[in-house]
């Protein structure tokens, strides 16, 4: 691939996803973009861009599914699932006592592992949840693996990677070869594609938010945009669950990370007080 | 280090899974079947033990139930290791003492994962 053709696909995947591909990554796109070109009759990568440049915006998406990475599997990490388990809904539960609602999202769910995971956890606590309506949502720039995820069917690869035995044989059905999470479980997800560039806004407010392993493919400023406007969804008493290698220090001061728990942010009460005044402040001068 | 028994009539499975293990830092004893298995576990009972289900002579679930009699043989963790993919048999399995259940075929991440979660790495 020609330096001018691989420096077309990192400008169009950083505008059409925010995923910035480092120069040292010219392999990866190589190896995922070569089955696309095939797919269309294309024998090479420079056909694949000269054919994007016309422009072909279904071709352009395909690109961008391929390049996102959707590596996933039940529970992983572990430790965010035992702070669900362990701190996050009890506190909620508590917390919304009244309004008997909880919303959850996962903001990058893939083949929908993650959210099948929170489901799990969420079984738990049937008896303190009666009365309470839980909502998970699901999203994920790839249409194409939401629609896998909504199947709720793995391969015994896949089960077999985080996912305990005995939570396998509660929850799941053997399909032929493959195995399928219970309808309960699937009834209490929701999936939808999105892109976190986008206004995410409509979706409303999220007591639990799970955004982890995206951010890292973002570049700085884009990493503190979406945690920016992440924190205007959340109520000051919300969670977010960042990934294990990643952190909001030195990106935005909106989260807090919380003391002893790995992972665990919460909305940064005295930033949102400044964020506010700004605000005021800067309606305050377009008036004028 | 500790020490894993691995329990497989196939020499093959056995190698790979020795790999994999030494790979853990495990120390590898072998058994081909339960009986041999067995005779093990009363020298020297392992903190692990992966177990394939059909073997001649005795099977893993013979040799689990077995073992779960011996006095202290409900210390090791044992992880049945087979083609058995039913959800009735992994069932039975846990039911007779198992602490985890690979399916096969497995590699690294599937060995790995299973001894995490039942706390041998």
């Amino acid at each position: 691939m020609t330096p001018q053709d691989f420096d077309y696909l990192r400008k169009l995947l950083r505008d059409r996803s925010g995923l910035v591909l480092s120069a040292e990554k010219q392999y990866l796109a190589e190896s995922r973009l070569l089955p696309v070109a095939r797919r269309h009759g294309l024998g090479t990568l420079a056909d694949l861009v000269a054919k994007l440049k016309t422009p072909v915006p279904a071709l352009a998406n395909e690109v961008v599914e391929a390049m996102t990475t959707n590596e996933t599997f039940f529970f992983r990490d572990k430790i965010p699932f035992d702070h669900v388990r362990d701190t996050i809904m009890p506190a909620l539960i508590a917390a919304r006592a009244r309004e008997k609602r909880i919303r959850i999202w996962c903001t990058a769910a893939s083949t929908g592992q993650e959210p099948y995971s929170l489901s799990m956890v969420l079984t738990n606590f049937r008896a303190q949840l009666s009365g309470y309506r839980v909502d998970i949502l699901a999203t994920d720039l790839s249409g194409e693996v939401l629609e896998r995820a909504k199947t709720g069917i793995y391969s015994q690869f896949e089960v077999q990677r985080g996912l305990p035995i005995q939570l396998l044989v509660k929850y799941f059905n053997k399909v032929g070869e493959s195995w399928q999470i219970a309808q309960d479980m699937r009834d209490m997800v929701q999936f939808r594609p999105l892109n976190l560039l986008n206004d995410f806004s409509p979706l409303g407010m999220f007591d639990l938010v799970f955004c982890r392993n995206v951010l890292i493919y973002f570049d700085q400023p884009t990493k503190t945009a979406v945690l920016n406007r992440l924190v205007r969804q959340m109520p000051d008493d919300g969670y977010l669950v960042l990934g294990a290698a990643e952190t909001v220090v030195g990106l935005t001061d909106a989260f807090k990370p919380i003391h002893d728990k790995r992972g665990l942010y919460e909305p940064n009460r005295d930033a949102r007080a400044s964020f506010a005044i700004a605000d005021i402040g800067s309606r305050f001068a377009a008036k004028r | 280090m500790k020490t894993c028994l691995i329990v497989d009539d196939s020499s093959v499975i056995r190698k790979v899974a020795r790999r994999i293990l030494e790979g853990l830092e495990f120390e590898i004893l072998e058994a081909e079947d339960g009986e041999q298995a067995l005779d093990a576990c009363r020298r020297q009972l392992p903190e692990a033990i992966l177990l394939d289900w059909n073997m001649p002579k005795m099977d893993g679930y013979e040799f689990l139930r077995s073992l779960r009699r011996l006095p202290g043989g409900d210390a090791p963790r044992v992880v049945f290791c087979t083609t058995e993919n039913d959800v009735a048999q992994i069932a039975r399995a846990l039911h007779a003492g198992a602490n985890e259940y690979i399916m096969k075929p497995f590699d690294k991440d599937i060995v790995e994962a299973k001894f995490q979660e039942v706390g041998l790495i």
